[in-house]
């Protein structure tokens, strides 16, 4: 009986140098796990920019933000030296673009083409995310506004104040289908509510195509087509085509790229694009974009 | 000795061994600051992470970490999608791991009110990388509940986190972490 006792307790003992030993390299942070709870997550970072090039992303600004962006755009590369291939001459685009939610941003812009202003607002129903109830795709819409700023072509005929604005609407469906590729597709139609000849449409639908290849941490290739469906008058005008390199540095965001028009709005460039992409009318351009914080984000200490 | 008396004896051990005192410790909120502003950077390069996950096995002095890198938060939006994108590709390597222990786990009564100094010794994995890291701590034992603090600097080139120069007159080399955490006893 004795004996069997102290096999008991050796035995015991054994048990518990054995769980001891175990406890020595055993992963602790399995024993409280649960943080793999599997949750709906906001996948970020499609755009480093909430525009393509010309046309908006399916990025948004972040909440309390504001985009500085100043937008160049040089005069066609086949006027050769002469013009030292359009640096000479330059047009651009000033914005303001502001974050107020997570999806919704607005902005608004001057440029130097035709002196026009424009404004959007750009919303996003739905994020694409991973998760439950997630969604592969973002889907956002764009409603903008343009006001031409030159002087009536005939100030002695009776001129209306709309006839300088043209509106476009614009849905854009995007996913970035890995770290590296993103792709987007965006119906547009813009309305412009006085053309130039009769025979002209108010109405033009485009549907542009962008994207995105990241080819290092920092450096970007995107490009950026619009192809107008209805309405493209029928000489002189061409599809908008923009193709560059996304280059970020600290706090700026530079979008060096080649384009075939001059606006830099969405009604300038759908509609009035008159360079031909495959013969080298083609423009050099530069967007700079600075990001500030101007609301400071909640950060307890 | 007879055969009743080892027989409670036994019993009173292994009971002592399991629910004398709690053996372990954990918290899934704990909070690790990282600083990596350098010191002729005009604004803070800082991130907060509240949702650290932290087990203390003081029966061997066992301490381990584990953080998700999404998890930090930065004042200015910019910065936290630069951290995530560009420095610790939380995409590539969501988490950050520490695994080590208390090497004068011996000198801490757990079952006792107090301040205890540590040292911990362990293995840090961040970025895929893994280095050793050494740092002295404090433990405060409070009412069954465990306070732990430390602070140590990693270099960041040892995770293979690379500063660009344009950028390094504001983020440091350097990256200074400080841990706290509030563990409570773990039921198990």
């Amino acid at each position: 009986m004795k004996k069997l006792s102290h096999y008991c307790i050796t035995g015991l003992f054994l048990l518990l140098f054995t769980i001891h030993l175990s406890a020595q390299d055993e992963d602790l942070l399995k024993l409280v796990g649960g943080e793999e709870k599997p949750t709906k997550e906001r996948i970020k970072y499609a755009f480093k920019s909430p525009r393509v090039i010309n046309s908006h992303s399916m990025e948004f600004l972040n909440p309390g933000t504001m985009d500085f962006r100043i937008l160049h755009r040089f005069g066609q590369l086949d006027q050769g030296y002469k013009n030292f291939f359009g640096l000479d001459q330059a047009s651009m685009r000033m914005g303001f673009d502001f974050g107020i939610l997570q999806n919704l941003m607005v902005g608004v812009g001057r440029s130097t083409y035709k002196k026009e202003l424009d404004a959007f607002i750009k919303y996003a129903p739905v994020r694409q995310s991973t998760g439950p109830w997630s969604s592969p795709v973002t889907f956002a819409l764009v409603s903008g506004i343009t006001m031409d700023g030159l002087e009536w072509a005939d100030p002695n005929r009776k001129n209306f104040f709309t006839s300088k604005l043209a509106y476009y609407f614009q849905a854009i469906i995007g996913r970035k289908f890995s770290e590296a590729f993103t792709l987007q597709v965006s119906p547009t139609m813009v309305h412009k509510n006085l053309v130039q000849l009769q025979t002209d449409p108010n109405n033009i639908y485009a549907i542009g195509v962008g994207g995105r290849l990241k080819l290092s941490q920092r450096i970007a290739f995107t490009w950026d087509y619009s192809h107008v469906i209805i309405g493209m008058p029928d000489s002189g005008y061409y599809h908008p085509l923009s193709v560059g390199l996304d280059i970020e540095t600290g706090g700026h965001v530079f979008q060096l790229h080649f384009s075939n028009s001059t606006g830099m709005n969405e009604r300038a460039f759908i509609t009035e694009t008159t360079g031909q992409f495959g013969k080298g009318e083609v423009r050099f351009g530069f967007n700079l974009s600075r990001v500030f914080q101007i609301k400071k984000k909640k950060h307890q200490k | 000795m007879n055969m009743k008396n080892n027989f409670l004896l036994a019993a009173t051990l292994l009971f002592l061994a399991t629910t004398g005192f709690a053996q372990k410790f954990y918290t899934k909120s704990g909070k690790i600051d990282f600083d990596a502003t350098s010191a002729s950077s005009p604004e803070k390069i800082e991130g907060v992470n509240r949702t650290a996950t932290c087990v203390v096995d003081t029966k061997t002095g066992a301490i381990q970490f584990a953080v998700l890198m999404k998890g930090f938060a930065f004042e200015r939006a910019l910065m936290e999608e630069h951290f995530n994108e560009n420095y610790v590709e939380s995409h590539k390597f969501p988490k950050a791991e520490f695994k080590g222990t208390i090497t004068n786990n011996e000198t801490v009564n757990y079952s006792k009110d107090g301040t205890y100094s540590v040292t911990v010794k362990g293995k840090l994995t961040m970025h895929g990388e893994t280095k050793d890291v050494e740092t002295q701590g404090k433990l405060v034992i409070q009412g069954g509940k465990v306070n732990a603090n430390a602070s140590f600097n990693v270099l960041l080139s040892d995770f293979k986190i690379a500063i660009p120069g344009l950028v390094a007159d504001k983020v440091s080399k350097t990256a200074k972490i400080i841990v706290s955490c509030s563990l409570e006893p773990l039921k198990s």
